[in-house]
Protein backbone atom coordinates (compact mmCIF):
# COMPACT_ATOMS: atom_id res chain seq x y z
CA UNK A 1 0.00 0.00 0.00
CA UNK A 2 2.73 2.59 1.17
CA UNK A 3 5.00 1.14 -1.61
CA UNK A 4 2.30 1.24 -4.33
CA UNK A 5 1.82 5.04 -2.85
CA UNK A 6 5.53 5.62 -3.33
CA UNK A 7 6.27 4.69 -6.40
CA UNK A 8 3.11 6.13 -8.07
CA UNK A 9 4.31 10.06 -6.71
CA UNK A 10 8.24 8.62 -7.52
CA UNK A 11 6.96 8.18 -11.34
CA UNK A 12 5.39 11.44 -11.04
CA UNK A 13 8.24 12.88 -10.07
CA UNK A 14 11.23 11.42 -12.24
CA UNK A 15 8.42 12.40 -15.33
CA UNK A 16 10.61 9.62 -17.38
CA UNK A 17 9.39 7.07 -15.66
CA UNK A 18 10.00 4.51 -18.44
CA UNK A 19 12.59 6.49 -20.70
CA UNK A 20 15.74 3.80 -21.52
CA UNK A 21 19.20 4.68 -19.40
CA UNK A 22 20.24 6.21 -22.43
CA UNK A 23 17.76 8.72 -22.89
CA UNK A 24 18.35 12.60 -22.92
CA UNK A 25 17.62 14.23 -20.28
CA UNK A 26 15.79 17.62 -21.00
CA UNK A 27 16.98 21.19 -20.00
CA UNK A 28 14.35 21.16 -17.75
CA UNK A 29 14.59 17.76 -15.75
CA UNK A 30 18.64 18.78 -15.95
CA UNK A 31 17.93 21.79 -13.42
CA UNK A 32 15.59 19.26 -11.28
CA UNK A 33 18.32 16.91 -10.90
CA UNK A 34 20.91 19.30 -10.05
CA UNK A 35 18.72 20.85 -7.57
CA UNK A 36 18.27 17.89 -5.92
CA UNK A 37 21.77 17.25 -5.80
CA UNK A 38 22.61 19.95 -4.26
CA UNK A 39 19.55 20.50 -1.95
CA UNK A 40 18.51 16.99 -1.20
CA UNK A 41 21.50 14.98 -1.64
CA UNK A 42 23.59 17.99 0.18
CA UNK A 43 21.49 17.17 3.04
CA UNK A 44 24.08 14.05 4.27
CA UNK A 45 26.67 14.97 1.66
CA UNK A 46 26.63 19.06 2.44
CA UNK A 47 25.52 21.87 0.15
CA UNK A 48 29.36 21.69 -0.99
CA UNK A 49 30.04 18.05 -0.67
CA UNK A 50 32.34 18.35 1.89
CA UNK A 51 29.97 15.18 3.75
CA UNK A 52 28.34 15.13 6.84
CA UNK A 53 26.22 11.95 7.86
CA UNK A 54 27.35 10.71 4.18
CA UNK A 55 30.96 10.52 2.62
CA UNK A 56 32.36 13.52 1.24
CA UNK A 57 31.19 13.48 -2.78
CA UNK A 58 33.55 16.14 -4.20
CA UNK A 59 35.23 15.70 -7.43
CA UNK A 60 38.69 14.63 -5.72
CA UNK A 61 36.77 12.33 -3.34
CA UNK A 62 35.37 10.60 -6.45
CA UNK A 63 38.13 10.71 -8.74
CA UNK A 64 38.69 6.95 -9.43
CA UNK A 65 35.01 6.36 -9.43
CA UNK A 66 32.92 4.91 -12.62
CA UNK A 67 29.68 6.91 -13.27
CA UNK A 68 28.11 3.74 -13.76
CA UNK A 69 28.87 2.13 -10.44
CA UNK A 70 28.01 5.76 -9.12
CA UNK A 71 24.64 5.43 -10.38
CA UNK A 72 24.37 1.53 -9.06
CA UNK A 73 24.76 2.98 -5.55
CA UNK A 74 22.39 5.97 -6.23
CA UNK A 75 19.55 3.58 -7.44
CA UNK A 76 20.58 0.64 -4.88
CA UNK A 77 21.91 2.83 -1.78
CA UNK A 78 24.46 0.68 0.60
CA UNK A 79 22.86 -1.62 2.40
CA UNK A 80 23.43 -1.54 6.16
CA UNK A 81 24.32 2.48 5.89
CA UNK A 82 22.45 5.31 5.85
CA UNK A 83 22.52 5.81 1.74
CA UNK A 84 18.73 5.27 0.72
CA UNK A 85 18.03 3.40 -2.66
CA UNK A 86 16.72 6.10 -5.04
CA UNK A 87 15.27 4.22 -7.57
CA UNK A 88 11.58 4.78 -7.12
CA UNK A 89 12.54 8.54 -7.20
CA UNK A 90 15.16 8.16 -10.17
CA UNK A 91 14.57 7.33 -13.69
CA UNK A 92 18.37 5.39 -14.50
CA UNK A 93 18.77 7.58 -17.30
CA UNK A 94 18.52 10.10 -14.54
CA UNK A 95 20.97 8.35 -11.77
CA UNK A 96 23.94 8.12 -14.64
CA UNK A 97 23.08 12.16 -15.38
CA UNK A 98 23.67 12.78 -11.34
CA UNK A 99 27.17 10.44 -11.35
CA UNK A 100 28.35 12.19 -14.25
CA UNK A 101 27.09 15.44 -13.00
CA UNK A 102 29.29 14.89 -9.34
CA UNK A 103 32.65 13.25 -11.98
CA UNK A 104 32.08 16.77 -13.52
CA UNK A 105 31.00 19.94 -11.55
CA UNK A 106 33.07 21.49 -9.21
CA UNK A 107 30.84 22.09 -5.69
CA UNK A 108 29.59 25.82 -5.56
CA UNK B 1 11.36 44.15 -1.15
CA UNK B 2 11.04 47.74 -0.47
CA UNK B 3 9.76 47.34 2.91
CA UNK B 4 13.07 45.08 3.11
CA UNK B 5 15.51 47.79 2.10
CA UNK B 6 13.41 50.48 4.19
CA UNK B 7 14.29 47.86 7.29
CA UNK B 8 17.53 47.81 6.32
CA UNK B 9 18.14 51.36 5.38
CA UNK B 10 16.50 51.59 9.06
CA UNK B 11 18.98 49.16 10.85
CA UNK B 12 21.96 51.49 8.74
CA UNK B 13 20.23 54.46 10.83
CA UNK B 14 20.49 53.44 13.90
CA UNK B 15 23.95 52.01 13.78
CA UNK B 16 24.53 55.72 13.26
CA UNK B 17 22.83 57.60 15.95
CA UNK B 18 24.26 58.26 18.76
CA UNK B 19 22.94 55.36 21.89
CA UNK B 20 20.72 58.14 23.31
CA UNK B 21 18.81 58.70 20.56
CA UNK B 22 18.04 55.33 19.43
CA UNK B 23 14.46 54.16 20.34
CA UNK B 24 14.66 51.38 23.14
CA UNK B 25 13.85 48.03 21.49
CA UNK B 26 13.37 44.54 22.98
CA UNK B 27 14.37 40.96 21.52
CA UNK B 28 11.43 38.63 22.84
CA UNK B 29 9.76 39.11 19.33
CA UNK B 30 12.71 38.82 17.46
CA UNK B 31 13.90 35.59 15.52
CA UNK B 32 16.08 34.15 13.04
CA UNK B 33 15.50 32.18 9.88
CA UNK B 34 18.49 30.26 7.97
CA UNK B 35 19.00 30.76 4.30
CA UNK B 36 20.73 27.39 3.73
CA UNK B 37 22.34 28.27 0.15
CA UNK B 38 23.05 31.29 0.65
CA UNK B 39 25.14 31.31 3.91
CA UNK B 40 22.79 34.05 5.10
CA UNK B 41 19.76 34.33 7.86
CA UNK B 42 17.14 36.53 7.69
CA UNK B 43 16.70 38.62 11.16
CA UNK B 44 12.73 39.08 11.61
CA UNK B 45 10.48 40.58 13.89
CA UNK B 46 8.03 37.48 14.32
CA UNK B 47 5.25 39.84 15.66
CA UNK B 48 5.30 42.17 12.99
CA UNK B 49 5.69 39.52 10.33
CA UNK B 50 8.33 41.24 9.24
CA UNK B 51 11.51 40.80 7.79
CA UNK B 52 14.08 43.57 9.74
CA UNK B 53 17.47 42.47 7.99
CA UNK B 54 19.53 39.75 5.82
CA UNK B 55 23.12 39.44 7.55
CA UNK B 56 25.28 38.26 5.16
CA UNK B 57 28.70 35.79 5.32
CA UNK B 58 27.73 32.52 7.79
CA UNK B 59 29.10 29.94 5.46
CA UNK B 60 27.78 26.43 4.64
CA UNK B 61 24.32 26.74 6.00
CA UNK B 62 23.26 22.90 5.46
CA UNK B 63 21.78 21.90 8.45
CA UNK B 64 22.77 25.25 10.20
CA UNK B 65 20.87 25.35 13.82
CA UNK B 66 20.21 28.29 16.30
CA UNK B 67 20.82 28.72 20.29
CA UNK B 68 20.26 31.96 21.90
CA UNK B 69 22.09 33.96 24.83
CA UNK B 70 19.80 34.15 28.55
CA UNK B 71 19.18 37.68 27.64
CA UNK B 72 18.21 37.27 23.67
CA UNK B 73 20.75 39.43 23.00
CA UNK B 74 22.84 37.16 21.12
CA UNK B 75 22.41 34.24 18.58
CA UNK B 76 25.17 31.21 18.03
CA UNK B 77 24.52 29.77 14.48
CA UNK B 78 25.93 26.39 13.91
CA UNK B 79 26.68 25.87 10.21
CA UNK B 80 28.03 23.02 8.95
CA UNK B 81 31.46 24.14 7.75
CA UNK B 82 32.33 23.99 11.31
CA UNK B 83 31.56 28.11 11.36
CA UNK B 84 30.38 29.21 14.77
CA UNK B 85 28.74 32.85 14.60
CA UNK B 86 27.54 35.03 16.88
CA UNK B 87 24.82 36.82 15.97
CA UNK B 88 23.50 40.25 17.46
CA UNK B 89 20.14 40.27 17.93
CA UNK B 90 19.87 44.02 18.14
CA UNK B 91 22.43 45.26 15.79
CA UNK B 92 21.18 42.49 13.09
CA UNK B 93 25.01 41.79 12.16
CA UNK B 94 28.08 39.52 12.88
CA UNK B 95 29.37 39.91 16.20
CA UNK B 96 31.95 36.83 16.57
CA UNK B 97 33.11 34.03 14.18
CA UNK B 98 35.49 31.02 14.57
CA UNK B 99 36.23 28.47 12.00
CA UNK B 100 36.05 25.70 15.19
CA UNK B 101 35.98 22.50 13.11
CA UNK B 102 35.39 20.64 9.80
CA UNK B 103 31.96 19.68 9.68
CA UNK B 104 29.08 20.39 12.25
CA UNK B 105 26.09 19.16 13.03
CA UNK B 106 24.51 21.58 15.86
CA UNK B 107 25.16 23.08 19.29
CA UNK B 108 23.84 23.85 22.68
CA UNK B 109 24.20 26.83 25.29
CA UNK B 110 24.61 26.63 29.15
CA UNK B 111 21.78 26.69 31.32
CA UNK B 112 23.80 29.95 32.82
CA UNK B 113 25.06 31.27 29.42
CA UNK B 114 28.57 31.02 29.66
CA UNK B 115 29.12 28.16 27.19
CA UNK B 116 28.86 27.23 23.58
CA UNK B 117 28.83 23.96 22.83
CA UNK B 118 29.05 22.57 19.43
CA UNK B 119 28.96 18.81 17.93
CA UNK B 120 31.35 17.72 15.30
CA UNK B 121 31.31 15.64 12.53
CA UNK B 122 35.00 16.13 11.18
CA UNK B 123 37.17 15.62 13.07
CA UNK B 124 34.16 14.45 15.57
CA UNK B 125 33.40 14.84 19.52
CA UNK B 126 32.40 18.25 20.87
CA UNK B 127 33.94 21.72 21.45
CA UNK B 128 33.27 24.20 24.23
CA UNK B 129 33.74 28.04 24.22
CA UNK B 130 33.02 30.54 26.03
CA UNK B 131 29.70 32.48 25.09
CA UNK B 132 30.93 36.02 25.62
CA UNK B 133 34.38 35.21 23.38
CA UNK B 134 34.15 32.23 21.49
CA UNK B 135 37.37 31.19 22.64
CA UNK B 136 37.86 27.48 23.30
CA UNK B 137 37.74 25.86 26.46
CA UNK B 138 37.03 22.42 26.02
CA UNK B 139 37.66 19.87 23.47
CA UNK B 140 36.27 16.43 23.72
CA UNK B 141 37.20 13.80 21.35
CA UNK B 142 34.31 11.43 21.21
CA UNK B 143 35.66 8.71 18.83
CA UNK B 144 33.13 9.49 16.03
CA UNK B 145 30.44 11.86 14.46
CA UNK B 146 28.18 13.67 17.19
CA UNK B 147 24.28 13.57 17.44
CA UNK B 148 22.05 14.84 19.63
CA UNK B 149 23.88 17.11 21.50
CA UNK B 150 21.66 19.17 24.20
CA UNK B 151 22.21 21.27 27.99
CA UNK B 152 21.23 19.57 30.75
CA UNK B 153 20.80 22.12 33.91
CA UNK B 154 24.03 22.90 36.00
CA UNK B 155 26.51 22.98 32.90
CA UNK B 156 26.40 19.86 31.73
CA UNK B 157 25.75 18.69 28.15
CA UNK B 158 25.17 15.12 27.28
CA UNK B 159 25.62 13.51 22.93
CA UNK B 160 25.74 10.30 21.74
CA UNK B 161 28.47 9.12 18.96
CA UNK B 162 26.94 7.69 15.82
CA UNK B 163 29.29 4.79 15.11
CA UNK B 164 29.80 3.91 18.53
CA UNK B 165 26.20 4.37 20.01
CA UNK B 166 27.66 5.74 23.11
CA UNK B 167 25.91 8.59 25.09
CA UNK B 168 28.26 10.80 26.87
CA UNK B 169 28.20 13.28 29.49
CA UNK B 170 29.58 16.52 30.77
CA UNK B 171 29.63 17.82 33.72
CA UNK B 172 31.77 21.82 33.44
CA UNK B 173 30.40 22.97 36.77
CA UNK B 174 33.62 22.47 38.12
CA UNK B 175 37.12 23.59 37.57
CA UNK B 176 37.93 21.06 35.37
CA UNK B 177 35.24 19.18 32.80
CA UNK B 178 34.35 16.01 33.97
CA UNK B 179 33.61 13.23 31.46
CA UNK B 180 31.36 10.65 31.86
CA UNK B 181 30.62 7.49 29.66
CA UNK B 182 26.45 6.60 29.96
CA UNK B 183 26.43 3.75 28.12
CA UNK B 184 25.51 1.80 24.74
CA UNK B 185 22.30 3.56 23.08
CA UNK B 186 22.45 1.18 20.33
CA UNK B 187 23.28 0.48 16.53
CA UNK B 188 23.82 4.16 14.29
CA UNK B 189 21.84 6.53 16.57
CA UNK B 190 20.72 9.35 14.39
CA UNK B 191 19.51 12.28 16.90
CA UNK B 192 18.39 12.80 20.39
CA UNK B 193 16.15 15.04 22.48
CA UNK B 194 15.83 16.00 26.24
CA UNK B 195 12.08 16.23 27.34
CA UNK B 196 11.84 19.98 28.67
CA UNK B 197 11.90 19.13 32.80
CA UNK B 198 15.83 17.94 31.47
CA UNK B 199 14.49 14.48 32.69
CA UNK B 200 14.38 12.08 30.01
CA UNK B 201 17.59 11.97 27.26
CA UNK B 202 15.43 9.76 24.44
CA UNK B 203 17.96 8.67 21.56
CA UNK B 204 16.69 7.50 18.24
CA UNK B 205 18.16 4.70 16.38
CA UNK B 206 18.88 4.38 12.65
CA UNK B 207 20.67 1.10 12.66
CA UNK B 208 18.61 -1.22 14.70
CA UNK B 209 14.43 -1.07 15.82
CA UNK B 210 13.63 0.94 18.84
CA UNK B 211 15.25 3.93 20.96
CA UNK B 212 16.97 4.41 24.25
CA UNK B 213 15.89 6.15 27.32
CA UNK B 214 18.30 8.14 29.73
CA UNK B 215 16.81 9.18 33.09
CA UNK B 216 19.11 12.64 33.71
CA UNK B 217 17.59 12.67 37.05
CA UNK B 218 19.37 9.50 38.45
CA UNK B 219 22.67 9.95 39.82
CA UNK B 220 24.27 7.25 37.52
CA UNK B 221 21.55 7.48 34.25
CA UNK B 222 21.52 4.20 32.81
CA UNK B 223 20.05 3.12 29.26
CA UNK B 224 16.70 1.60 29.01
CA UNK B 225 15.68 0.32 25.72
CA UNK B 226 12.09 0.98 24.49
CA UNK B 227 9.75 0.10 21.17
CA UNK B 228 12.53 -2.13 20.40
CA UNK B 229 9.94 -4.42 17.45
CA UNK B 230 7.86 -1.20 16.45
CA UNK B 231 6.23 -2.35 13.09
CA UNK B 232 8.88 -4.98 12.27
CA UNK B 233 5.42 -6.74 10.30
CA UNK B 234 5.57 -3.79 7.85
CA UNK B 235 8.16 -3.48 4.99
CA UNK B 236 11.32 -0.78 5.57
CA UNK B 237 10.93 1.89 3.59
CA UNK B 238 13.97 3.82 1.86
CA UNK B 239 14.78 6.82 4.40
CA UNK B 240 15.46 9.66 2.31
CA UNK B 241 15.91 12.16 5.54
CA UNK B 242 16.82 11.41 8.63
CA UNK B 243 13.65 12.27 11.24
CA UNK B 244 15.05 14.78 13.92
CA UNK B 245 13.77 14.60 17.70
CA UNK B 246 14.77 17.97 18.32
CA UNK B 247 11.54 19.98 18.89
CA UNK B 248 9.80 16.63 19.58
CA UNK B 249 6.23 16.34 20.85
CA UNK B 250 5.56 15.32 24.68
CA UNK B 251 1.79 15.82 25.31
CA UNK B 252 -1.03 13.82 26.92
CA UNK B 253 1.57 11.68 28.89
CA UNK B 254 3.01 10.20 25.77
CA UNK B 255 6.17 10.99 23.29
CA UNK B 256 4.68 11.56 19.91
CA UNK B 257 7.85 9.78 18.23
CA UNK B 258 8.87 9.18 13.92
CA UNK B 259 8.72 6.01 13.11
CA UNK B 260 12.61 5.09 11.23
CA UNK B 261 11.63 3.83 7.46
CA UNK B 262 7.64 4.24 8.04
CA UNK B 263 4.80 6.33 7.42
CA UNK B 264 3.78 6.37 11.03
CA UNK B 265 3.89 8.50 14.05
CA UNK B 266 4.25 6.18 17.01
CA UNK B 267 2.90 6.75 20.42
CA UNK B 268 4.42 5.66 24.02
CA UNK B 269 3.04 6.43 26.93
CA UNK B 270 5.97 8.13 29.32
CA UNK B 271 5.32 6.55 32.61
CA UNK B 272 5.54 2.95 31.39
CA UNK B 273 6.73 3.42 27.96
CA UNK B 274 4.84 0.70 26.10
CA UNK B 275 3.54 2.16 23.00
CA UNK B 276 -0.26 2.88 22.85
CA UNK B 277 -1.18 4.15 19.52
CA UNK B 278 0.09 4.48 16.09
CA UNK B 279 -1.04 7.02 13.48
CA UNK B 280 -0.08 6.44 9.49
CA UNK B 281 0.71 9.18 7.88
CA UNK B 282 1.37 10.50 4.77
CA UNK B 283 4.50 10.30 4.45
CA UNK B 284 8.07 9.32 6.66
CA UNK B 285 7.66 11.95 9.61
CA UNK B 286 10.52 14.52 10.16
CA UNK B 287 9.63 16.73 12.80
CA UNK B 288 6.91 15.93 14.94
CA UNK B 289 5.73 19.06 17.18
CA UNK B 290 3.59 19.74 19.79
CA UNK B 291 1.44 23.11 19.60
CA UNK B 292 2.11 24.73 22.74
CA UNK B 293 -1.33 25.15 24.77
CA UNK B 294 -3.65 22.29 22.79
CA UNK B 295 -3.49 18.82 21.94
CA UNK B 296 -2.37 19.06 18.76
CA UNK B 297 1.08 17.50 16.83
CA UNK B 298 2.23 18.66 13.75
CA UNK B 299 4.44 17.00 11.43
CA UNK B 300 6.05 17.20 8.31
CA UNK B 301 7.69 14.88 6.05
CA UNK B 302 10.66 13.60 3.93
CA UNK B 303 10.88 14.03 0.05
CA UNK B 304 8.92 13.17 -2.03
CA UNK B 305 6.08 14.09 0.40
CA UNK B 306 7.78 16.76 1.85
CA UNK B 307 5.39 19.35 0.22
CA UNK B 308 2.52 18.61 2.72
CA UNK B 309 2.09 18.88 7.07
CA UNK B 310 -0.41 17.38 9.29
CA UNK B 311 -1.78 18.17 12.18
CA UNK B 312 -2.89 15.15 14.92
CA UNK B 313 -4.96 14.97 18.27
CA UNK B 314 -2.63 13.35 20.47
CA UNK B 315 -6.15 12.28 22.28
CA UNK B 316 -7.15 10.42 19.70
CA UNK B 317 -3.93 9.96 17.49
CA UNK B 318 -6.21 10.86 14.81
CA UNK B 319 -5.16 12.90 11.74
CA UNK B 320 -7.02 15.82 11.53
CA UNK B 321 -6.10 17.88 9.01
CA UNK B 322 -3.44 17.61 6.17
CA UNK B 323 -2.44 21.10 4.46
CA UNK B 324 -0.29 21.56 1.62
CA UNK B 325 2.07 24.72 2.12
CA UNK B 326 4.52 24.44 -0.77
CA UNK B 327 7.04 22.79 -2.20
CA UNK B 328 10.17 21.24 0.25
CA UNK B 329 8.61 22.39 3.55
CA UNK B 330 11.73 21.75 6.26
CA UNK B 331 11.29 23.38 9.17
CA UNK B 332 8.05 24.62 11.74
CA UNK B 333 9.02 27.28 14.76
CA UNK B 334 5.84 27.74 16.99
CA UNK B 335 5.33 31.21 18.41
CA UNK B 336 5.72 30.24 22.42
CA UNK B 337 2.52 30.21 23.35
CA UNK B 338 1.24 28.29 19.95
CA UNK B 339 -0.91 30.89 18.41
CA UNK B 340 1.17 30.47 15.12
CA UNK B 341 3.44 28.50 13.48
CA UNK B 342 5.76 29.22 11.41
CA UNK B 343 6.53 26.88 8.30
CA UNK B 344 9.83 26.65 5.61
CA UNK B 345 9.52 25.91 1.97
CA UNK B 346 12.93 25.69 1.00
CA UNK B 347 11.77 25.25 -3.12
CA UNK B 348 8.76 27.79 -2.75
CA UNK B 349 11.28 30.59 -1.11
CA UNK B 350 8.68 31.22 1.03
CA UNK B 351 8.44 31.05 4.87
CA UNK B 352 4.42 31.13 5.66
CA UNK B 353 2.77 32.16 9.13
CA UNK B 354 -0.23 29.94 9.66
CA UNK B 355 -2.80 30.93 12.54
CA UNK B 356 -3.04 28.02 14.03
CA UNK B 357 -6.19 28.16 15.54
CA UNK B 358 -8.02 28.32 12.10
CA UNK B 359 -5.19 26.40 10.78
CA UNK B 360 -5.10 29.06 7.91
CA UNK B 361 -2.06 30.99 6.30
CA UNK B 362 -2.47 34.63 7.76
CA UNK B 363 1.43 36.14 6.33
CA UNK B 364 4.16 35.30 4.27
CA UNK B 365 7.62 36.17 3.66
CA UNK B 366 10.27 36.09 1.08
CA UNK B 367 13.35 34.03 2.02
CA UNK B 368 15.96 32.39 -0.49
CA UNK B 369 15.87 28.85 0.32
CA UNK B 370 15.04 28.94 4.08
CA UNK B 371 15.32 26.04 6.23
CA UNK B 372 15.68 26.15 10.12
CA UNK B 373 13.10 28.99 11.98
CA UNK B 374 14.57 30.06 15.81
CA UNK B 375 12.76 32.31 17.81
CA UNK B 376 14.61 33.90 21.02
CA UNK B 377 12.21 32.22 23.08
CA UNK B 378 14.27 28.79 22.89
CA UNK B 379 16.58 31.11 25.34
CA UNK B 380 14.44 29.96 28.38
CA UNK B 381 13.66 26.59 27.15
CA UNK B 382 16.06 23.44 28.63
CA UNK B 383 17.81 20.94 26.07
CA UNK B 384 17.82 23.06 22.95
Amino acid sequence: MHNAAALCLGVALAGLGTAPATAEISAARAAALEHVVVQDCGSCHGLVRKGGLGSPLTREALAHAAPEALAAIILDGIPGTAMPPWRALLTEAEALWMAEYLLKEPAQ
Amino acid sequence: MIRFLAAATLALLVLAMPAAATEPRATGGLGLIVERATGSVLLVDRMAHETLARIDGLGDLSHASVTFSPDERHAYVFGRDGGLTQVDMLEGRIKARVMQAGNSIGGAISDDGALVAVSNYEPGGVRIFDAATLELVADIPSGGKTVGLVDLPNRRFAWTVWETGTVWLADLSGAAPVITDLGHAGLNPYDAVLSGDGRHYIVGLFGEKGLTLFDMWQDTPEPVRFLDDYGREDAEMPVYKMPHLQGWALTEGQFALPAVGQHALLWVERATLAQVGRTALHGQPIFAVAQPGSPYVWVNFALPHNDTLQVIDSRTHEVVTTLTPGAAVLHMEFSPRGHELWVSSRDGNRVFIYDTHSRTVKAELEAQSPSGIFFTARAHRTGL
